[in-house]
């Protein structure tokens, strides 16, 4: 698609946060075609003429976010999220960057897939769309994809999606096959034997009668990759921790020195198991809500830095799924849309700074996956978000733009709200009610 | 005027209906959630159908020109008898629908189900279905009033009235005796709403079984965990028994029938354990030879599995009647 190259815009009145440069502050940035151009305290003594100025009013200007676990059901379950509707869905939610897992139809084990994907988000020209790879061919967990192939049509890591290489001579071939390239492994840590049932196991579990899935499920197979990577060297990405315990293991193999990285979702550090009281099947997710005390522990992990990202985990799931009893519902939640604003929950309790928060959903995914995006530095692709860092609202599944509603935090009340979105240098999302902004209305005053 | 604007067919009730004020809920869906005085209130009137079965005149006209559905996920002819039975003693119109798992297959789901009874008009459900919280998932869509005939593994909650109205009309109470569940705990409805019945009411509650079938933090909850039959029926008041289905025992929870039995089947040795007049108690249908010995579960002075079920009936009738009566008050206001 040929689209007129934007001009020269000049974001100023901004609070500049970069957390790959640690800048935090008032600031300027002025994009040129699609490229950031400059970034600084004051760019321009009076702006030229050829340059168009946006206010910023104050509000939080950041790198757009990078989510590195988004499902999109195309090609294959086009009903849940197409290319299209995911993309609308991230960028409502400032995320600039998404990268899909490879459990479509057919499986993103084969480079033709993965064409066919790249070219329908070029297509829809919302969000950057990259893919992972399939570890294993048809994600059965048996022979491996052809990685090296894959990475060379763009795969940027690779992973069973929301299976477990479950098999240890399996992984262990993956992890050295990968190393050769230089490619990462990204892990659902699940032992699918100990991973039969609904919900975390435990008290809740037992009174609701709902089988469990117990903590050790994730506990053991990170203590098992962990001796594989060592054993192979390899570079391994543990996806969506959620246990105490987990932050442990990684932190530990984090000062051995190994080649280990990992993620959480919002899910994990805002809600515990309780989510699932009565039944609600938008509270069922994989892995399942644990405890309190995991809770905790998982923002401990994201203050420490153990844990080095936040990706949303999207999973969207059409009401069919969903409406059934619990133990026939599907699995997973829909978080493209309240990535940001659940995530600066840490920033309102006091947990991380803002920067830091920011960290977590820019650079530090990025840097992960090897990815050039989520920083604001000159020459840089103008990726931005602009967002009110204080403003208040209620999640409304409803009024996504994804096409499956089943967020868990469905009616939550929620502190920061994406204003507006560039792509490219371009605005391809704004808020069109930011007359109502706290800042704007603190300075009115 | 309220009633003016009703249907002519609806005969206008001469006193408002409201809800029984001693037991306001809507439906019965688990025990969890309820107080001594409304599990009290429903037994007292339980007691009441108990001596009305025995009589001869069994048929009341209680339930008159009502309609209640038996809705049935999962096979059951005991249970479903006994709320068929109880409708029909109420003067009920009763229809039983055996919903065979192929259904699901056909792809009609619960919900669809539930707007094809509405369409009905029943005043009340009653349904077993094999996922926990799937009555409840009903409940929140029909119009009418629903009782948890047994949902998956979570809770059955007439069972659990019944084995509290055999046990207090033989111990003339509940609070203070002591009580062992023994056996599949895991699996099973019947123990969780029994202990969450027996624990509100005052009684102390240990669950006794190996432990691949106790359920995690299953202690919490209030109950004594015991792994050894020996040492959990000292000196119980009660025997609860649990079936063992027996596809469990076929090496995945359990090795062998043999070995369960050996170890958790009660027999006379085990059982001397307990109190000289401990009651035995099982919900049935029972594996005579995995979990019970046919000597002790045919005991004609201590084995009161045959009263249960006839108990059954009359705590059935109780819970419709309630809940019927809940029902009418509940739909006046929409009607209108």
């Amino acid at each position: 698609m040929s689209v007129a190259k934007p001009g020269r815009i000049l974001y100023r009145n901004a609070r500049i946060v970069d957390p790959a440069s640690g800048y935090d502050g008032p600031g300027e940035l002025l994009t040129a075609g699609e490229d950031i151009a400059d970034v600084g305290k004051k760019l321009f003594d009076s702006v030229p003429g050829d340059v168009q100025a946006v206010d910023c009013d104050g509000l939080v200007l950041a790198p757009g976010l990078v989510d590195m676990r988004v499902q999109i059901g195309e090609p294959g379950a086009e009903h849940k999220e197409s290319l299209r509707s995911g993309g609308e869905a991230a960028i409502a939610g400032g995320v600039t960057t998404v990268v899909c897992l490879p459990n479509t139809n057919p499986v993103m084990d084969d480079e033709a897939t993965l064409e066919f994907v790249a070219r329908r988000a070029r297509q829809a020209a919302l969000a950057k769309v990259y893919c992972y790879g399939a570890v294993t061919k048809g994600l059965q967990g048996k022979e491996l994809a052809e990685m090296g192939l894959l990475a060379e049509a763009g795969a940027l890591a690779f992973t069973d999606a929301t299976k477990a290489v479950a098999d240890a001579q399996v992984l262990r071939r993956a992890l050295q096959y990968a190393a050769t390239f230089g490619l990462l492994i990204v892990q659902h840590p699940e032992e699918p034997t100990l991973a039969g049932g609904v919900m975390n196991s435990g008290e809740i579990a037992t009174r609701m009668g709902l089988s469990g899935i117990p903590r050790e499920a994730e506990i053991i197979m990170l203590e098992r990759d962990m001796r594989l990577v060592a054993m192979t060297g390899g570079r391994y990405h543990a996806a969506h921790i959620s246990t105490s315990d987990s932050v442990a293991i990684i932190a530990k193999a984090k000062d051995a020195g190994l080649k280990v990285t990992c993620d959480t979702a919002p899910f994990y550090f805002a809600l515990n198991e309780l989510a699932v009281g009565d039944y609600r099947t938008f509270a069922k997710l994989s892995p399942p809500l644990r405890t309190e005390d995991d809770r905790q522990a998982i923002v401990a992990g994201l203050k420490s830095g153990v844990i080095d990202a936040i990706a949303s985990d999207h999973a969207p799931q059409d009401a069919d799924s969903k409406r059934l009893p619990f133990p026939q519902a599907a699995f997973g939640g829909s978080g493209l849309e309240t990535l940001l604003s659940v995530s600066l929950d840490l920033f309102h309790n006091g947990e991380l700074s803002l920067i830091e928060t920011l960290r977590r959903l820019t650079s530090a995914p990025a840097d992960v996956l090897g990815l050039k995006a989520g920083r604001l530095a000159k020459g840089a692709k103008a990726d931005l978000v602009l967002f009110d860092p204080d403003r208040g609202w209620k999640v409304i599944a409803d009024a996504f733009h994804s096409k499956s509603k089943n967020s868990p935090f469905d009616g939550r009340p929620v502190q920061g709200q994406v204003m507006r979105t560039v792509i490219d240098g371009r605005t391809v999302f704004e808020r069109n009610d930011l007359a109502q902004t706290g800042a704007k209305r603190a300075a009115r005053r | 005027m309220l009633y003016d604007r009703l249907p002519h067919t609806v005969p206008a009730p001469i006193v408002p209906p409201m809800r029984d004020p001693a037991f306001p809920h809507r439906h019965l869906l688990g025990i969890e959630g309820l107080t001594p005085a409304e599990i009290n209130h429903l037994l007292d009137l339980s007691d009441r159908y108990v001596a009305s079965n025995r009589g001869q005149e069994k048929t009341s006209d209680v339930l008159k020109g009502r309609t209640t559905v038996n809705l049935f996920f999962e096979n059951s002819t005991r249970t479903r008898t006994s709320f068929e039975l109880a409708a029909l003693r109420l003067g009920a119109n009763v229809i039983n629908m055996q919903v065979e798992s192929s259904s699901v297959a056909k792809g009609e789901t619960l919900i669809d189900t539930a707007v094809t009874l509405n369409a009905m008009h029943p005043d009340v459900l009653c349904v077993r279905h094999p996922d926990s919280g799937a009555v409840k998932l009903l409940a929140d869509k029909v119009n009418c009033a629903v009782v948890n005939g047994g949902d998956g593994s979570h809770e059955h909650p007439t069972q659990a009235l019944l084995d509290a109205l055999t046990i207090r009309r033989r111990k003339g109470r509940l609070s203070g005796l002591l009580v062992a569940i023994c056996g599949d705990v895991l699996h099973s409805r019947v123990a969780r709403s029994n202990f969450l019945l027996l624990l509100t009411m005052g009684a102390r509650v240990r669950i006794i079984a190996p432990r691949t079938l106790i359920p995690a933090q299953v202690d919490r909850m209030g109950v004594e965990v015991f792994t050894d039959m020996t040492a959990g029926l000292k000196d119980v008041d009660i025997v609860m028994m649990l079936r063992v289905q027996n596809e469990r025992m076929k090496g995945s929870f359990i090795p062998s029938v043999r070995e369960y039995f050996r170890f958790f089947g009660l027999d006379r040795a085990k059982l001397s354990q307990a109190k000289p007049d401990a009651l035995i108690m099982h919900p049935g249908p029972m594996n005579r030879g995995t979990e019970i010995d046919s000597d002790v579960a045919d005991d004609f002075e201590r084995s009161v599995i045959r009263e249960q079920v006839e108990l059954g009936v009359a705590v059935r009738m109780a819970v419709l009647e309630v809940l019927a009566q809940n029902n009418r008050a509940s739909n006046i206001g929409k009607v209108a």
